[in-house]
């Protein structure tokens, strides 16, 4: 392995990034980009999780049976996440409201797991810990520019700002009210998907 | 009992976890390239629906919440902040459980859902199914109708979808598009078609 951490975390981001080549943590990413807000702070979540859970389990890895090593990982991440649900519930409550079980759910989220198990299980803990932040930063982008479309096209605004002036008051900008729909996540990611892909041939499926 | 049949409705088609919450989502898109696959799949998590959802639901009342340690002579424990921990764990037993079970008396069975049952600890359905229920407090009752309700949707969802594919073969779509890209945009069309079920309620 003669990569740089730099390359180690940028390849994490870009060329193989979780969500779009890989299909990993999609459920969330899908479901919280209704505003730039919640993604931003799932985004934070999900970085904090990966980039300490991976860290910790590689620390451990010589002192994991091989044969429990998954319920031994799920429970380091479930702790991490618990922690990180009553951060959030103790200094940003509303926020914890609307992002409702999604917070709970990093735990079955694939990124975390994948990377505990296909990276840290084999590696050093400060590589690990690049690596799941390369990781989370990879879903980050990908959360973002989600969150950013359908906020920008469904409500005119960004980060809750006004941007577009709507129409309703006295702008010239109507509202997409489709954007704000669960479905048009899903018409986002497959446009980045087709994107990523135009640049990057080697990633087409047969 | 309309009230069950309202709550099993509206898992099924209008809170819908894979279309409308997105849960789930990997094992949705991994495994619905064939229709025969995407069956034992979806009866997978009905069986784990109803199975863990209630033994959540009872965990929770009986032992987790405040003052339900009472009898123990634990007055005040409030033990709500473990339940992440203690869903993932039963979960994760009880699909240990059922798979030997499964092995040890209906071999056939086990067969077609063999290889989908260990998939399903790290699937967020089943994880969100469980804290749906303790989000909105269901009663043990209720809490079996949504575990109906939830695992029927996601057999239904996962069914379409790989039946939709199955004929998408045939297209010729861009080349960035093929594979996962065109299987994002299906999926999104069948979200907004089931939003459309949406007006009944």
């Amino acid at each position: 392995m003669a990569e740089t951490n730099l390359e180690l975390l940028g390849r994490a981001i870009l060329q193989r990034n979780p969500i779009a080549l890989l299909v990993l943590g999609i459920c969330s990413a899908l479901a919280v980009t209704g505003s730039m807000s919640t993604a931003f702070v799932m985004s934070i979540c999900l970085t904090l999780v990966t980039a300490c859970s991976s860290m910790t389990i590689s620390l451990l890895r010589n002192h994991i049976p091989n044969t429990v090593r998954i319920g031994i990982q799920i429970t380091i991440i479930a702790t991490l996440v618990i922690l990180v649900d009553m951060i959030l519930k103790a200094f940003f409550y509303d926020l914890a409201k609307q992002l409702s079980i999604y917070v709970g759910l990093i735990i079955t989220n694939c990124i975390v797991m994948g990377r505990a198990e296909g990276f840290a299980m084999s590696n050093s803990p400060f590589k690990a810990f690049i690596d799941g932040l390369g990781n989370g930063l990879g879903y980050t982008l990908i959360l973002m520019s989600t969150a950013f479309l359908r906020e920008l096209l469904g409500n005119g605004t960004v980060f809750g700002q006004n941007i577009l002036p709507l129409s309703s008051e006295g702008g010239w900008y109507e509202p997409n009210g489709m954007m704000l729909l669960p479905a048009s996540a899903f018409f986002i990611i497959a446009l980045i998907i087709w994107l990523i892909r135009t640049i990057h041939p080697d990633q087409q499926e047969n | 009992m309309t009230h069950y049949l309202e709550i099993i409705f509206s898992a099924l088609f209008i809170e819908n976890l894979v279309l409308s919450f997105f849960l789930g989502m990997c094992t949705f898109l991994a495994i619905s390239k064939q229709v025969k696959t995407a069956i034992g799949l979806g009866l997978a998590v009905i069986i784990i629906q109803v199975i863990t959802i209630p033994i959540n639901n009872l965990i929770l009342n009986n032992v987790l919440k405040p003052d339900a340690l009472a009898w123990a002579g634990q007055p005040n424990l409030d033990l709500t902040f473990l339940g992440l921990l203690i869903y993932i764990g039963v979960i994760a037993a009880v699909v240990q459980i059922l798979e030997m079970f499964l092995d040890r008396f209906i071999p056939a069975l086990y067969n077609t859902l063999g290889i989908y049952l260990p998939l399903l600890t790290v699937n967020c359905a089943i994880l969100g199914g469980t804290l749906f229920m303790v989000e909105r407090d269901y009663n043990f009752g209720e809490s079996v109708a949504y575990g109906i309700g939830s695992g029927s949707g996601f057999f239904l969802a996962v069914t379409a979808l790989a039946g939709i594919r199955e004929k998408l073969e045939y297209a010729n779509p861009p080349a960035g598009l093929r594979g996962l890209g065109l299987t994002f945009i299906t999926a999104g069309l069948m979200a907004l078609a089931f939003m459309g079920v949406a007006g009944i309620s």
